[in-house]
Formats: C-alpha cells, structure tokens, sequence
C-alpha cells in the first residue's frame, strides 16, 4: 500500500527524521491560506500516488500569495500522467503546501526488503533529487549499496559505510548517521517495503532534511498497524478495482476488450498473454482464487461487464480438485443473474469435465465450450476478428 | 528417485485441525503420503481421520518420528510455524500460506540459513513426486510418474503445464512450487542443482513469472552447470509495470523484472522458451524427443 508524500512525511517526522514544515489542503483558499501561514516561498505539491510529478507540472513554487492561489487553482483538479503512471491517471484532490528550504547538496537515500539478497538494504547516492533507476544504469558508481543482514539489524558501521560514501564530515556525518538509524528503524517498525528520501538535502544552514519521502506499506501487515491501515486512500484506486476488492477479487483494469477471469494468478497472467497472441487485447486481469464459487464468478461478470469496452469474456479455471459440474453449473447460474451482453468462451478442466460441458451446453446461453486452452484461444481470436 | 521427497517421506500438518489443513491432509493422505501427525496448539490427543494431533511439532517429531512439515497455518502465524519446525529439527518445511508479511520472511529465511532446513515456498502449490508423495494442494490425478522435473512459482500454472505434459506422454519425477512471494525458501536454482543431481530426472520445465531476477540467475545457472535441456515459460508479458499481478513477488518495478528481458536472457542461456501457454505440451515433446 503506497501512502502520499504529506503521510510519509508524518511518520519520518513521528520517528525524528527533519522535514519541512507543511499543511495539506484540498481548495484553493486553504492552499493559500496555508501558504500565508508559512514563510514565502512556498512548494506546493500535488498528493498523488504516483512518482516523476515535478516533470508533468504537479510541482509549483509560490514566491507570492497571488502565485500561490495561481499554483493551487493549476494542480488541484488536473489528471496527472506522469512518466511513471504508465496509462493510469490520477486526479490531484489535495496538495502539500510546504516551507521552501535554501538548499545547499540534495542526496538520494532508501531503505527497503531486497528480494534477491534476502536482507534489507540501504541505497545511498550523491545523485539526489534524480530518477534513482536512470543513475543506476548511466552512474552505477554513484550508488552505495549496503545489504544488513536482518537477523542482525543496522550496525554503526553500516551507517559509517553510507556516510563516508556520501562523502559527509563533521557535523553532517553525524545527523546523518542518526537520521539513516531512525530510517532503518521505521522500515522495521512499521513493516514497509520501502522508505525513500529523494532528496534528502543538506540546508544552506547545514541541517539534513527530508524534502520528499515516498513510503510503500505491507499490507500483509496492516493486521499489526492500524494506525496506518487507517491511512489508505481509496480516491487513488480505480473505482473497479476498489470494487473487486470488496469481494475479495483481484482485478486490475486494463485497456483492452476481452475481458477474463481465472482462477491462479499466474494462469490470469499468461491467459492475459494468451489472448493477446491470440489476436486481440486483454481488458483486465482477474484472479477469483483457487475455490472459483459461483458466487465469486457472479462478482466476477459484474466487474468484467461494468467495463463499456468488453467484447467478449474468456473464463479459464483449471479446476483440478474442483469439480466441473458444480462449477458449470454456478456459471450458469452467474450467467442467468447477470444478464450475459456478450459472449463468453469457457475453458475448464478438473473431475466431471463432460458433465460440466453439458450444463453449459443445455443453458440456452451464450456461453461456447473450448476443448482445451488453444482451442479457447481460437475462439477468442475469432471472437477479435469480428469485433 | 525424485528429489527432496519420496515414498518414505513422514508428514507433520501444522494447523491440521483448520477446514484447508484437515482436507488436504485427507487429500495427500489418499496419495500415499505418510501423514503421521498433525499440530494445533492446545488440540493435543485429539485424532484426525486416525492421525493424532500434538500440541508442538517438537512432541510430533518425538512421538511419530516425522521429518518434513506441511503448514496451514493463518498468515499472521506462519513464520512461527516455520520456524518451530525447523527448531524440532524438521528436515523439509512446505508452507502453502499465503500473505505472509516480507519482513517476517527476511528473519525466518536468514534463520533457517544457519540450520540444516529446506523451506518450500511459502505461497506456493507445495511438492509432489508423482506415485511416491504428494504434500501440497495440487491435483494428484494431473501428475503421472516420469522423467521431467517441473519448477515453478505458480499454482494452477503449474497445474496446466503439468496437465499438458501428462497428456503429451511426459511424466514427471518431481513437480515443485517454490511460491509466489519476494522473499521464499528454496529457489529455482535450488531445485535445478537437485534435479541435476537426479538420474531420473532427464528434462526440465522452469515456469517463471514477471518480479523480480530469479529467472535471469536460474538460466545463468543453467547454461554453467546443466546438460539436461530446460523448457522454459513465462508469466506476464502483457502486464502492465508498476502493478501486483495477484502474487505479491510478480511485479515489474524501475523497468526491470519483465518477461521480455527474462525470456531474451533464458534464450541466451540455451533455455528452449515456449511462448505460448496452449502448446506447451507439444512443444515440450518436441524439445524431449528420445531423452
């Protein structure tokens, strides 16, 4: 679960990490009344879940109340795409309205799980305020990558490593260490698989400061942190998938018209693949899990068809332990409840396939029997072609 | 032979008392698997289907001599599991939950490092040695016993891929699921190392997904260390980046982790790659032709 950067910004500053002071505002009077409250200039920063905000225009600074009213009139309400978003849009519903800081070095700093090592790591750079992806591949040198065993926990002389490797001294070295301790700490704490300063900066004043933050929760975990469950914002979801995940679906929305629902994550995945080397593009990804009830199928046609550009549906479960009897006969059921608007391609494999295929057979509905998962990417195609 | 599990194999179903945990023992059970013991805390001498119930894993190793432990254990509490397994010096730990929190699986892992434990998964379909054992969720019936070992980190993928090659005529020595997590026990290049060291296994099907570089270090290992040639598929190349694709390991993050890269560094490794899900059984058949 990501949290806005006003979020992540609480909690560094709940574990002792330094950051600008700021107010959230949501119109445009509070904005500027917010900037007028603190010292001009002003940021003023659209709070959305996606990075690479200052290139497509989230980011203003405000020297003046009038440009600040200007900014906040400019961002809040704008659809932001940004370079990261990929074909996802957000809506700007609130902004971070924040203390503009004299800046003399900007840093890059993380703290976050490393699935291949299996430890935690702390990645630093001197590169701050960049795109920490395009330094990796254009200036690996400019990477300290540090790997903390977790059973042991960060040691004074990882902190030294990250420090002397930034090239801080004096002063600095050791906020910076203690800010690096507390970071590291919070990752623990709060369950997080990432923790991201970018840029950490060093003040014309020679302090060390979190200028933005970007924090990604567990949600395995949210069970043992309610305090930040409570942090969820469901304004950044597709309302579909916000749907779907009321009936425990994992749907995500995609651009294309067929839609489809399996049961596997790993089967919707290469299904998805299926249907497009078929010919034609994937409108989702659906996963109902393993047990595929006709309830959970019924849900399922719901969401697929909620969906204006859905053409047709493929239904792929591969029943194994599940019957496909009582399977066929619950999407029969869903189907009915429904209102099927197109057809539907159903592919099952599991005990009783023949009887399965014969209630869907004898269903009057517009529901076309594929013998195996090639001959369901036949039909699909067919289905595309005439689309 | 097989690899990691076999005939002998003696099964501890931890969480054994729960609707998930008490059917699929039953449904191993009805396999063959020796299912010698179940743990619930404070459930001790009850008996499910004629198997006895302990309190610890430590009393069901000591009273049934069990050395390899299935979890069905809620998420909150199966890193625990986990770990008292490998404490009452359990050999081989399956854990088939799911939505384990990552920073519980960065401790057990690096404990179980130090020990003499294999972990399986978690988040994964368990292990099974077609006609010997079977101590996971998958379908018995799909599998026939052969010469192709099966990888992989999915489920009912797996489950499809196993299908097909059944009916293409290719059995299989061992299928495992290593899990769809970030962070699992056994990786793929685990199990390539054993199934290199298996005569019966003659041919390998490696079923990777989108996240992560797992497959990109499996086919390093590979073209290095494997003469038995390697079928491999992928998950995921209409996935959109930045997105969980229902596992949470599958995820495309900063560019890297696609199928497309995976696919280009398994064919540079000498990996047969089959694209297309709806022919892999023919195109394994191609590919294992007179092994």
């Amino acid at each position: 679960m990501k949290l806005h950067e006003y979020q992540a910004k609480a909690l560094f500053r709940g574990a002792g990490i330094l950051v600008p002071e700021g107010l959230v505002a949501s119109t445009v009077e509070d904005t500027v009344a917010a900037a007028c409250k603190l010292d001009y200039p002003v940021a003023i920063k659209a709070q959305v879940h996606a990075g690479g905000r200052g290139k497509a225009g989230g980011i203003r600074v405000a020297r003046t109340e009038a440009e600040a009213g200007e900014a906040a009139r400019a961002i809040l309400g704008m659809t932001l795409r940004t370079a990261q978003t990929g074909s996802r849009q957000f809506t700007v519903n609130k902004v971070l309205v924040e203390q503009g800081v004299a800046i003399s070095r900007e840093l890059y700093l993380s703290v976050l799980p490393d699935r291949t090592s299996g430890r935690i790591a702390i990645i630093a750079s001197s590169e701050g305020g960049m795109n920490i992806e395009e330094v990796a591949a254009t200036d690996p040198d400019k990477i300290i990558r540090i790997m903390v065993d977790p059973l042991l926990g960060v040691q004074p002389f990882h902190l030294r490593q990250a420090g002397f490797g930034l090239d801080l001294s004096g002063k600095i070295l050791g906020d910076f260490t203690s800010l690096l301790a507390k970071l590291y700490r919070l990752v623990i704490d709060k369950d997080l698989l990432l923790a991201e300063i970018n840029p950490l900066v060093i003040t014309a004043d020679e302090r060390i400061m979190a200028l933005d933050g970007k924090i990604e929760v567990d949600a395995n975990a949210l069970y043992r942190h309610p305090d930040l469950a409570k942090l969820h914002d469901p304004e950044e979801e597709d309302p579909l998938e916000a749907e779907a995940a009321k009936h425990n679906l994992n749907y995500i929305n995609l651009d294309g018209n067929i839609g489809n629902m399996v049961n596997g994550a790993g089967l919707a995945m290469a299904t998805m693949d299926l249907i497009k080397q078929a010919g034609a593009e994937p409108a989702n990804f659906l996963d109902v899990g393993g047990g595929a009830s006709a309830e959970m199928i019924e849900n399922g046609f719901r969401i697929i068809l909620s969906d204006p550009r859905v053409k047709a549906i493929l239904i792929n479960i591969f029943g194994g332990i599940l019957r496909c009897d009582v399977l066929a006969s619950g999407v029969v059921e869903a189907a009915e409840k429904v209102g099927l608007s197109v057809p539907v391609v159903i592919r099952m494999e599991g005990t009783n396939v023949e009887e399965g295929r014969k209630i869907l057979a004898d269903s009057g509905l517009n529901l076309i029997t594929a013998r195996d998962l090639n001959d369901a990417a036949i039909q699909i195609s067919a289905i595309a072609a005439r689309a | 032979m097989s690899i990691f599990v076999d005939q002998h194999t003696k099964v501890v179903v931890q969480g054994m008392t729960g609707r998930e945990g008490s059917f699929h023992a039953g449904q191993c059970r009805e396999y063959g698997t020796q299912i010698v013991a179940g743990v619930t805390p404070g459930k001790e001498g009850i008996k499910v289907d004629g198997v006895p119930v302990f309190n610890t894993v430590r009393r069901a190793v000591e009273q049934t001599g069990a050395d390899t432990s299935l979890i069905f254990v809620p998420p909150g509490f199966a890193a625990d599991a986990i770990l008292e397994a490998a404490d009452a010096g359990i050999k081989l730990v399956v854990c088939i939950t799911e939505g384990i929190p990552v920073h519980d699986m960065l401790r057990t892992c690096a404990y179980l490092t130090n020990t003499d434990c294999r972990l399986i998964g978690p988040n994964c379909p368990g292990i099974i040695s077609p006609g010997a054992c079977k101590i996971g969720i998958m379908p018995g019936p799909i599998h026939t016993p052969g010469s192709i070992g099966v990888i992989s980190r999915s489920g009912t993928l797996t489950y499809e891929v196993v299908h097909q090659l059944t009916r293409a005529g290719l059995g299989q020595s061992t299928c495992i699921g290593i899990g769809g997590d970030p962070v699992i026990g056994t990786s793929f290049i685990d199990c390539l190392a054993a199934f290199r060291d298996d005569p019966q296994t003659r041919g390998i099907v490696l079923v990777g997904e989108i996240g992560g570089t797992a497959e990109e270090e499996a086919a390093a290992f590979i073209s290095a260390q494997l003469e038995k040639p390697v079928v491999g598929f992928i998950a995921g190349l209409t996935a959109p980046p930045g997105r969980r694709m229902g596992h949470a390991g599958a995820i495309i993050s900063g560019g890297s982790g696609t199928a497309q890269e995976k696919i280009r560094v398994m064919r540079e490794h000498g990996i047969h790659v089959c694209e297309n899900l709806g022919t892999i059984g023919d195109f394994c058949k191609n590919i294992f032709q007179g092994i």
